[in-house]
C-alpha cells in the first residue's frame, strides 16, 4: 500500500510500484477528470501538478512519488472553479470537445504560477499539449486573459 | 467572480430502478421511459414532455433534446438554439439531453437521423427541429388559451411566458406544460423568417462548457459502474490477418487478471480489474499472428498500384464537359503534374472505448458515437440479439472527426468480450497505440492534373484523373452509384449545391480508377474534398505561374458563372491584402472550394527561413454557410478546422510496412501544436437561402494556402504531402 497525498486528501492506494500515476488516479482513486490521451508524455492530457510543478503523469510511476508530495488534479485545482485559468476559460468558450482542457488548464495554471506575466514566445514554447480539436488560439488569448486578471486581483 | 454552475451534463447510467432491480449486478433500464427516468434522477415529480423534443419541468428549466452527437463542434449548442428560437423560451434556462438510439427505435425515430458527420449536425435537421420547438410552443400557447377560455391566436409568447393582452393575463410554460403535453400537436407550424432570429444565428456561448473545466464531463473512457471491469485489446497488427495461438496461461497470474478471451477471428483481449493491470498482462501475453495475404504490402507497393490507375483505360467519370482529348491536342501549352496525398489516422484526443453489459436477454453499451443508431445496429449484430433487446447510451466524445461515425469496430469488440462474460459490465479502452495502427483512415490517393493553355494563356481543358481509394467502396457499399463512388469527387462536381467546382472550364474531365487496398479507409474530418482542393487549387496555382499570370487574376477569369465562390475568394483577397505587397521575406498563398454545402476560401502568409523551416504567421479564412447558427462557433470550427488540416499537410502520414501501419503514437505521427499555431482570421459571410455545413470544408483550404504559399517563398512545388519530406532549403 503506497500513500498518496491527492488534492489534499491522503490516500491508500494498492497497486503496482511501476503503475503510472495517471492510471492510480484515474482508477484507485477514481478522480476521471485527468486523461489518458498518449501514455508516453507526448500529449499533455494527464498533467497534474506535483508539488506546484506540471508532470505528466502517464510517464511517472507510482514508485517516483515521495512521501508526502502534493499532487493535485483538475478536481482539486480550485474550489468552485474560481482559478484565474478556469475563470477565463469560462469567459473565452475555450473548449471545443474538451478531452485536452484538464490537462491545458493544469498545464497553464502551472505556468502562470511560475511565470505571472509570460511572453507568447513564452506560451507557446511552454505549453506543448496537444489538442486535436485546435482550441490553440483561445488557449493562448485564456493564459493571457488570466494573466492579466492575476495582476490586477 | 465565481462561475455560476448550470446542471452540468453527466453520463446516463442505468437507472436507479434498474440498479435496484434484483437479479445478478443490476438489470437493464431500458425501455424505461424518459418520465419515469427523470422521474427517479432527480427525485421531483416527472414533467411530461410537451412534444419529442422540448420537455418544461415546473421550475421553468427547458429540456431540450438534441439527437446529433456533441464531440467538441458546437452541434449541441447550435441545434438547442434553433428549437429554442421557435419555442420562444428563455435561453438562460436551457438544457439538454441526448435521447437514446433505443428510444428513437421505439418511437419510430421521432427524432430522425443519429448520424453526426458531414457536417450535416444543423443543416440536414434544422427544418424538423425548427418545427419541434415551434409545434411545441403552439401548443403550450394552446394549453394556455384553453385554460383562459380565450383565441390561441390572441396571445403572446416572449421568453417562456405566455400573456393575453386583451385580458392582461399571463403564466409561464412550465405552469402549462402539463396541459400541453395532452394537446393535439398542429398539423403544421410556420417557421420564422432567420432575419427576425434572436437566439439563433447569435454567438451564444456554449451550453457544455462548465464541466469541461474541473474535471466532471464524463467521457466514455471514464464511465463507472457497479461491478466494472477493463479490457486491452490488441489486434492482429496486419488487416486481413487473424489470431493463430496465444498462451492465455503466461498471464493468468498476473495481477486483477480475469479472463483473457479471443475476439472474432482478429484480436485477443485481457479483462482485469483495472485497465492499466489488464494492458500489463496483454503486454505480456504470447500472442502468434497469422498475418495473412497483406503481409507484403508496403507504401511503395500501393503507390505503384495507384500510379497504374494514373493511365488506366478504365475509370469513373465524376464531371465531363466538352473534349478534354481535343482540347489537349489542340493546345498551345500543355501543363501536367502528378499529386497524392498519404493515409491519415484522425486521432481524436479520446481513444476508442465503448463499456458493454451483456446477457443473453439484453445487451447495453456505453459509447462516444457519432451515430447512435448505428451503434446501436453494431450492438445488436454482436450481441445476437433484436436492436429491440439492446440499448446504446451516448457519451460525451473527446472528438470525432469522423472516426466515431460509419464504422463502430470497438462497439463490436467490446461487445464480444462482453459476452464472454454474462452480466459483468466490460470497458474496453484502446491503447493509443491500438488507436494509431487501427484506425480507419483517411483514403490515399493520387492525381494526375493536365491542363490545356492557349496562346493567351487562357485554360482551355482540364483532365483530372484521381487513382486510388474509395471511402464508400469499403464503408458504405450501398451508397456506390453504379460502381463508383460519388463522394470522391467532391468540390469537382459539375454543379449542385453539395460540392461544386468554382470554375467554368469550357472541355473538362474527371475521373477516378478505383484502387482499394487493405488498409480501410474511413470518413476523415474534410472526406475528399480534402486532396481534391489541394489538387485543384494547387494545380491552379501552377498554370497561373506557367503562364505569367497573377494567380487571384488567372481565377477569377474562369469564376464569371460562380459568384459564391468568388465571393469569398475576393474576400480573403481582400483582407489578407492581396493588391499590396507583403511585409519583407512573407509570401502569400490563395484558394478557394466548396464542399458540405459551403463556399470556402483561404489565404495564408508564411516565411521560410534560409535553414527551410516554414513559419506560418496569418491565415484568414472566409465561409459562406448560408445561414449561420452561431457565429462563436463557427469562429471556433474554422480556427479548429486549420489545426487539423495543417497538421495533416505539415506532418502527418500513416506509412505501411509490412502490411501494418507504421506510426504508433504522437511522437511518430506528429500533429500540430501551439508553437506552430498562426493566427486565424474568420469572415463569416452567411449570404442566406441554403444551409451549408461548417464543421469540415475549412480544412480542405488549409492545406493548398499554405502550400501556395510555400511555393512563393521556395520556388518549390511541395505535391505530395506532408510537407516535411520536402527539403524547403533554398536550392
Ligand atoms: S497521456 Fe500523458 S502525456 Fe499523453
Ligand atoms: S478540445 Fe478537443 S482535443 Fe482539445
Amino acid at each position: 500500500m503506497a500513500r498518496l497525498t491527492v488534492n489534499g486528501v491522503v490516500r491508500e492506494v494498492d497497486a503496482e510500484p511501476d503503475t503510472p500515476l495517471l492510471w492510480v488516479i484515474r482508477e484507485q482513486i477514481g478522480l476521471t477528470g485527468t486523461k489518458y490521451g498518449c501514455g508516453i508524455a507526448q500529449c499533455g492530457a494527464c498533467t497534474v501538478h506535483v508539488d506546484g510543478a506540471a508532470v505528466r503523469a502517464c510517464s511517472l510511476p507510482l514508485s517516483a512519488i515521495e512521501t508526502g508530495q502534493k499532487i493535485v488534479t483538475i478536481e482539486g485545482l480550485a474550489p468552485g472553479m474560481d482559478h484565474p485559468v478556469q475563470q477565463a476559460w469560462a469567459e473565452l468558450d475555450v473548449p471545443q470537445c474538451g478531452f485536452c482542457q484538464p490537462g491545458m488548464i493544469m498545464a497553464s495554471a502551472a505556468l502562470l504560477a511560475q511565470t505571472p506575466r509570460p511572453s507568447e514566445e513564452q506560451i507557446r514554447a511552454e505549453i506543448t499539449n496537444i489538442c486535436r480539436c485546435g482550441t490553440y488560439n483561445r488557449v493562448l488569448a485564456g493564459i493571457k486573459l488570466a494573466a492579466e486578471r492575476g495582476q490586477s486581483g | 467572480m465565481r462561475i455560476d454552475r448550470k446542471a452540468p451534463s453527466r453520463a446516463p447510467r442505468p437507472s436507479r430502478r434498474a440498479l435496484l432491480a434484483g437479479a445478478g449486478i443490476f438489470s437493464l433500464g431500458f425501455h424505461i421511459p424518459f418520465l419515469a427516468r427523470a422521474a427517479t434522477r432527480d427525485g421531483a415529480p416527472a414533467a411530461p414532455e410537451v412534444n419529442a423534443w422540448v420537455v418544461v419541468k415546473p421550475d421553468e428549466t427547458v429540456v431540450i433534446r438534441v439527437a446529433r452527437s456533441e464531440m467538441g463542434q458546437g452541434t449541441l449548442t447550435g441545434l438547442a438554439q434553433l428549437v429554442a428560437e421557435e419555442l420562444d423560451c428563455d435561453w438562460a434556462r436551457v438544457t439538454t439531453e441526448y435521447p437514446s438510439p433505443g428510444q428513437n427505435l421505439a418511437r419510430k425515430r421521432v427524432w430522425g437521423d443519429y448520424s453526426t458527420g458531414g457536417s450535416r449536425g444543423i443543416r440536414d435537421s434544422h427544418e424538423y427541429v425548427r418545427k419541434g420547438g415551434a409545434a411545441a410552443r403552439a401548443m403550450l400557447v394552446a394549453a394556455a388559451a384553453k385554460g383562459w377560455g380565450v383565441p390561441a391566436a390572441e396571445c403572446r409568447t416572449e421568453r417562456g411566458t405566455i400573456t393575453h393582452a386583451a385580458s392582461g393575463r399571463s403564466t409561464t410554460y412550465g405552469a402549462v406544460a402539463g396541459e400541453a403535453a395532452t394537446i393535439e400537436p398542429p398539423k403544421d407550424v410556420a417557421l420564422k423568417d432567420p432575419r427576425d432570429w434572436t437566439i439563433a444565428g447569435k454567438p451564444l456561448k456554449r451550453l457544455d462548457t462548465l464541466p469541461k473545466l474541473d474535471g466532471s464531463q464524463v467521457y466514455g473512457i471514464d464511465l463507472k459502474l457497479p461491478g466494472l471491469l477493463n479490457a486491452a485489446i490488441r489486434d492482429c497488427p496486419v488487416t486481413g490477418g487473424g489470431v493463430k495461438s496465444f498462451e492465455a496461461a503466461a498471464v493468468t497470474g498476473m495481477p486483477g487478471v480475469k479472463r483473457v478471451v479471443q475476439v472474432g477471428d482478429s484480436a485477443v483481449a485481457v479483462v482485469a480489474d483495472t485497465f492499466w493491470r489488464a494492458k500489463t498482462a496483454l503486454d505480456a501475453l504470447p500472442i502468434v499472428w497469422d498475418e495473412g495475404p497483406n503481409a507484403k504490402v508496403s507504401s511503395e507497393s500501393i503507390a505503384a498500384v495507384l500510379r497504374e490507375g494514373l493511365d488506366a483505360e478504365q475509370a469513373f467519370v465524376g464531371n465531363r464537359a466538352g473534349d478534354v482529348a481535343g482540347a489537349l491536342k489542340g493546345a498551345a501549352k500543355v501543363v501536367e503534374a502528378v499529386y497524392g496525398v498519404p493515409f491519415q489516422n484522425h486521432a481524436t484526443m479520446e481513444p476508442m472505448n465503448a463499456t458493454a453489459l451483456w446477457t443473453p436477454e439484453r445487451c447495453e453499451v456505453w459509447t462516444p458515437t457519432q451515430n447512435g443508431e448505428a451503434a446501436l445496429a453494431a450492438t445488436a449484430d454482436a450481441a445476437g440479439l433484436p436492436a429491440t433487446s439492446c440499448e446504446v447510451y451516448k457519451i460525451h466524445l473527446g472528438g470525432g472527426f469522423g472516426r466515431r461515425g460509419a464504422t463502430h469496430d470497438w462497439v463490436r469488440q467490446a461487445v464480444l468480450i462482453a459476452r464472454e462474460m454474462p452480466g459483468t459490465p466490460v470497458k474496453l479502452i484502446w491503447t493509443r497505440e491500438e488507436d494509431m495502427t487501427h484506425g480507419r483512415y483517411h483514403p490515399v490517393t493520387q492525381c494526375r492534373m493536365r491542363a490545356a493553355l492557349d496562346t493567351e494563356g487562357n485554360l482551355t481543358g482540364l483532365h483530372m484523373r484521381i487513382s486510388g481509394q474509395s471511402i464508400l467502396a469499403s464503408v458504405a457499399p450501398q451508397r456506390m452509384v453504379e460502381g463508383r463512388d460519388p463522394v470522391t469527387f467532391q468540390g469537382l462536381n459539375p454543379g449542385g449545391p453539395e460540392a461544386a467546382i468554382g470554375y467554368t472550364i469550357p472541355n473538362i474531365l474527371v475521373d477516378h480508377a478505383m484502387r482499394n487496398p487493405h488498409i480501410l479507409p474511413g470518413f476523415w474530418r474534410g472526406v475528399n474534398l480534402n486532396p481534391n482542393a489541394i489538387y485543384l487549387e494547387c494545380f491552379m496555382d501552377e498554370l497561373a505561374h506557367a503562364t505569367g499570370q497573377d494567380p487571384l487574376a488567372f481565377r477569377l477569369k474562369l469564376m464569371g458563372n460562380h459568384p459564391k465562390h468568388r465571393a469569398v475568394l475576393e474576400a480573403v483577397a481582400e483582407r489578407i491584402g492581396w493588391d499590396r505587397k507583403p511585409p519583407e521575406g512573407v509570401f502569400r498563398g490563395i484558394c478557394q472550394t466548396m464542399g458540405f454545402g459551403s463556399y470556402v476560401a483561404g489565404a495564408a502568409e508564411v516565411s521560410v527561413s534560409d535553414a527551410g523551416e516554414l513559419k506560418i504567421h496569418r491565415i484568414v479564412a472566409a465561409t459562406d454557410p448560408g445561414h449561420a447558427v452561431n457565429p462563436q462557433q463557427i469562429d471556433a470550427q474554422v480556427a479548429g478546422s486549420f489545426v487539423y488540416g495543417l497538421s495533416a499537410a505539415l506532418y502527418g502520414a500513416c506509412t505501411v510496412k509490412d502490411g501494418r501501419i507504421e506510426q504508433t503514437n504522437f511522437d511518430s505521427y506528429p500533429v500540430m501544436r501551439m508553437d506552430a499555431m498562426p493566427a486565424v482570421e474568420t469572415i463569416l459571410m452567411p449570404s442566406g437561402g441554403f444551409w451549408g455545413g461548417v464543421g469540415e470544408p475549412t480544412i480542405a483550404v488549409a492545406a493548398p494556402a499554405v502550400l501556395n504559399a510555400v511555393f512563393a517563398a521556395t520556388g518549390k512545388r511541395v505535391r505530395h504531402l506532408p510537407l516535411k519530406d520536402t527539403d524547403l532549403r533554398r536550392a
